[in-house]
């Protein structure tokens, strides 16, 4: 999927890091270096998705995002910081992020975010039931079937699904899962994401012929199905 | 010459420490109660004067009016010469404060102790006051008179006075006594006020050195109480509070860049290494180099996993926290722990046993806590053998208690004598560090329980290791 991205950060070597990591991901890159030039660009032209520093010269990251939200601009936005307790991902969310990544992190990590977040604008109107191939998820009776063949799901397992399904073909990392699914802002030790995968994968995908949940290396994992 | 340039010194040290003490709050405080109280003594004093001085002077009015009265009853039955006659009988006694004057209506002097007619009533009837003295008489005493005069028929005129000196000796009395009244009321009260704010000084002086020593680097000095619980007390007493708890978070900082500097420099020279060595053994293989990066990148996020870990404890001890804390549902949390957890366990053959008993709220961050119950099971799993158990409990209020969190394991458990030791930074039983970790886990425990006012308890769990967290009575925010 091709983006359009603007970042919109201070630190230059940190800035074409970014766009040269974003643009050999495919995408199209306008970097800006302080919060001033961000708004221009923000104004003038149309992204798919902002990756903001939130701590900038001049106008930081945050009051950046409430003028552009202010104004009617609902491009989503992705802050990156080296803040990174809870209350400061929460300043950034209530500020009109989308999402929040603390400084340092895996380039892998802050491509499945973005991508997410423009899929997540693409699918507009709340769902009840998600499909994805020959797996059918019913959000109202809560209720998961396969090839016409109900599976039995603890809740957990249901939630984990129903992210997956949500962002189904996106790459989803553990950080991710954990973050939505059980609302843990840290990372657990053990890697315990790994498990309840794999735990999900027996219920969906060992009695088919064509899995469903692909690992990703050295990012996530990825609900799709065969040749979608 | 010497001894004048110390006598100097010294009254230069003595008017500097006065100019001090003037300028000390408590000073202008006892100065200014000092101006009122003098003030209202003032007020007072002049009121009994008033009255009293008032009251002797309406009461020789009085008797001067009667005594006139009589006068002129004997003028009339007697005649001139019967007033006459009275009028010397009386201006004879001696020691006599009554003034008499009788002349004719040219001012010839018939009777009476006055040389003539004080020039402030020359013609009229009325009362008068003028200067005895001024007009000879019975005294010379340098006395004011109050008189009244008056015309008889016949056109004589008579004064009937009293001197007064009696009440203006009285009146001196007064004011001399009421000067030295208020005089000693001043003396007294800035007196007071010196010591009062020699006294006050002296505390706040302590509480001054105290500090110059703090600032000076050292942590361990406190301010003085004197004892009896009043402002001054409670105020070194809230001064020695915020010094324990600075002296505690400098503690921390210490500790930190001490372990830090120990356990952060290791990796750090074995990741250096790593791509030192890959950089002089050259080779044209790019496997080679891929290697070494992605090995690079996993030594990499291991310290950056303790540098977060190390951060998490620090602000978990700085107690800044406490301000954005909110009800946690302990179920909830313990709840979800176990939930992540089970099939952890679960994998390695081990039986995580839930127990859920009531609904317990504590006052707390509800992340520090998730991520507590989770380094707790997650420890029991790793140190727990497989097909061993675990035992996660959340226990309602009890005495002294409002919830308790327990983890029990099966595993071999830690011996009494290292149960402190193991709650410090990057302390680890395994030596060999066989097993995954970054010996933080407890310390964040630690800190995290710290932060929420709640006991850890590691005990014997017969066999293996009870970890128990004892939430206070929410009492005290």
């Amino acid at each position: 999927m091709l983006m359009k991205i603007l970042v919109i950060e201070d630190d230059r070597q940190a800035a074409s890091y970014l766009a040269k990591g974003l643009k050999e991901a495919g995408h199209v890159v306008d970097v800006a270096n302080d919060g001033k030039d961000g708004l221009f660009l923000a104004g003038a032209e149309h992204y798919d998705v902002m990756i903001v520093d939130r701590m900038l010269p001049g106008r930081d990251g945050l009051s950046l995002v409430q003028v552009l939200r202010a104004a009617g601009n609902d491009t989503p936005v992705l802050f990156l910081s080296a803040l990174g307790s809870v209350d400061d991902r929460v300043k950034g969310l209530k500020a009109g992020g989308d999402d929040y990544l603390t400084k340092p992190f895996a380039f892998s990590e802050l491509l499945a975010r973005i991508e997410v977040l423009v899929r997540r604008r693409g699918a507009a109107q709340p769902q009840t039931r998600l499909s994805v191939g020959d797996l059918e998820l019913d959000l109202l009776s809560r209720s998961v079937k396969r090839s016409g063949k109900a599976i039995d799901l603890l809740p957990r397992e249901f939630s984990l699904l129903e992210y997956l399904m949500r962002n189904a073909g996106s790459v989803v990392t553990r950080t991710m899962m954990l973050e939505n699914v059980w609302d843990y802002h840290f990372d657990p030790q053990t890697n315990v994401i790994d498990v309840h995968i794999a735990r999900l994968r027996q219920k969906i995908d060992k009695d088919f012929p064509t899995p469903l949940i692909h690992t990703v290396r050295g990012a996530g994992y990825s609900l799709r199905a065969a040749e979608a | 010459m010497k001894h004048e340039g110390a006598a100097a010194a010294g009254l230069h040290g003595f008017v500097a420490a006065g100019l001090r003490l003037v300028r000390t709050t408590a000073f202008r405080l006892a100065l200014l109660y000092l101006a009122m109280f003098v003030l209202s003594v003032g007020l007072i004093l002049g009121v009994v004067y008033r009255t009293t001085a008032g009251f002797l002077e309406q009461e020789i009015g009085e008797t001067i009016a009667l005594e006139v009265a009589g006068l002129q009853d004997h003028y009339r039955n007697y005649g001139l010469p019967g007033l006459v006659d009275v009028v010397r009988t009386r201006s004879a006694v001696a020691n006599n404060n009554s003034i008499y004057l009788l002349t004719t209506a040219a001012g010839v002097i018939l009777a009476g102790n006055l040389s003539g007619w004080p020039a402030a009533v020359p013609n009229a009837s009325g009362w008068t006051h003028f200067k005895v003295a001024d007009y000879g008489g019975v005294t010379d005493r340098p006395s004011t008179a109050q008189a009244v005069t008056f015309t008889l028929p016949g056109q004589f005129r008579l004064l009937v006075g009293r001197d007064m000196s009696e009440i203006d000796q009285l009146r001196t009395r007064m004011f001399r006594s009421l000067g030295w009244i208020l005089g000693a009321t001043a003396l007294l009260g800035l007196g007071g006020g010196l010591l009062m704010s020699r006294g006050a000084m002296r505390r706040i002086e302590a509480i001054n050195r105290t500090t110059r020593q703090i600032m000076s680097g050292d942590l361990t000095d406190r301010v003085p109480r004197f004892g009896g619980g009043d402002e001054m007390d409670r105020l070194a007493g809230n001064l020695n509070a915020m010094l324990d708890r600075i002296e505690r978070l400098m503690t921390g900082m210490k500790q930190v860049t001490d372990s830090v500097a120990h356990d952060l420099r290791t990796p750090l020279t074995r990741l250096r290494s790593r791509i030192e060595l890959a950089l002089l053994h050259e080779t044209e293989d790019p496997e080679v180099y891929r290697t070494v990066l992605q090995d690079t990148i996993v030594e990499a996020d291991r310290l950056l996993a303790t540098f977060t870990a190390l951060l998490s404890i620090a602000e978990a001890e700085s107690g800044a926290k406490r301000q954005d804390f909110v009800p946690v549902d302990l179920a909830e949390v313990v709840g979800l722990a176990a939930d992540l957890y089970e099939p952890v366990a679960d994998e390695r053959g081990q039986r995580l046993s839930v127990d859920i008993r009531g609904k317990p709220v504590v006052h707390g961050n509800g992340q520090l806590l998730a991520q507590v119950v989770s380094n707790l099971l997650d420890n029991a799993i790793k140190y727990t053998p497989d097909g061993g158990s675990i035992a996660l409990v959340l226990d309602g209020p009890a005495p002294g208690r409002a919830a308790c969190i327990e983890v029990a394991d099966s595993g071999p458990g830690i011996p009494p004598d290292m149960r402190d030791k193991v709650l410090q930074r990057f302390v680890r039983l395994d030596t060999a560090r066989a097993s995954p970790g970054n010996g933080l886990g407890l310390s964040l425990v630690d800190a995290v329980a710290t932060l929420h006012g709640a006991k850890l308890e590691l005990s014997d769990n017969e066999p293996g290791l009870k970890v128990s967290l004892l939430f206070p009575p929410e009492a005290r925010r």
